[in-house]
């Protein structure tokens, strides 16, 4: 009995370093990828709103139907959120994006941040 | 079916626990405000409790009455179809686990943890159409892993502890 639950606790043990080992790889090869884009699409509900060129500074008052208002800063080439009156506030907490891929994203508003590069527009499928 | 009171009045207790316990985590301030879906998932551990002690079927059965109450009352649509994919997934995933009889009470729930938080990526994936967001399965892992660990550990007291009947 006391061998079965010592086999079944390091069985455990390799499922999470599976899982770990997953996850590093994972953040690895989007580390590796990462290069810096040139502009932030911005989309409401999936659809686009607009696109900022990440070359000049901007700020843009994303301004939803139901009267919700995100404000989006581009500055030295990079996108952070300034202020938001969605209730968590994770958009203005999340850090500046500037690599291709890299978004913020506040679930109340469904507002959505996306970096992207030169040419390769939204259909890089980064996660498979 | 059979009706038998006992198990009804079980079932009846482990949602109730359930909830109140959803209450509780709904009172404690976020682990990590800047990443949405950290969460240690208290009332998982009247589910695995339950998905021990008492079969899968009764867990499913508690898992889903909770959800829905909880959309009910705390939630919305949305929050219910996040909290939805989430509870299937992890419960496709523990049911696997469990059955290969390979795992603990601790690597069942671990897995149950991760799947959760990807079957929510997933979902958030399907309804803000964007793929990227997919990033935070990456530090969701992490966190998943450590939520099952714990909630795993306290299941794993309770089912020894508690006499289901």
């Amino acid at each position: 009995m006391k061998n079965f639950v010592n086999k079944k606790i390091r069985n455990d043990i390799l499922l999470v370093l599976v899982i770990i080992s997953l996850a590093l790889i994972a953040f690895l090869v989007f580390k590796l990828s990462a290069r810096e884009g040139s502009e932030a699409v911005i989309t409401v509900d999936g659809n686009t709103y607009a696109t900022l060129p990440l070359s000049e500074n901007a700020t843009l008052t994303v301004t939803l139907e139901n009267g919700g208002e995100n404000t989006v800063t581009v500055k030295g080439g990079e996108v952070f959120v300034t202020s938001a009156d969605c209730p968590d506030k994770i958009c203005v907490s999340h850090r500046p994006i500037k690599n291709v891929g890299e978004t913020i994203v506040c679930l109340p508003h469904k507002v959505v941040v996306t970096i992207e590069g030169e040419g390769s527009g939204s259909d890089v499928d980064i996660i498979s | 079916m059979r009706t038998d009171t006992k198990r009804l009045t079980l079932l009846g207790l482990s949602v109730a626990l359930a909830m109140i316990l959803s209450y509780v985590e709904f009172l404690l301030p976020p682990i990590i405000s800047a990443v949405p879906g950290i969460k240690l998932g208290l009332p998982n551990v009247i589910i695995l409790y339950v998905f021990f002690k008492s079969g899968e079927v009764d867990a499913a059965l508690v898992s889903a009455v909770r959800l829905f109450l909880s959309a009910l009352l705390f939630g919305s649509f949305l929050t219910f179809l996040y909290s939805f994919a989430g509870a299937l997934f992890s419960f496709l995933v523990m049911l696997a686990l469990k059955k290969s009889k390979l795992f603990s009470t601790v690597g069942v729930s671990i897995g149950g943890g991760v799947f959760h938080n990807l079957g929510q990526i997933i979902m958030a994936i399907i309804v803000l159409g964007t793929r990227e967001i997919g990033y935070y399965m990456i530090i969701l892992t992490f966190t998943g892993t450590l939520s099952g660990f714990l909630i795993g550990i306290l299941a794993a007291i309770m089912i020894k502890r508690v006499k289901a009947r």
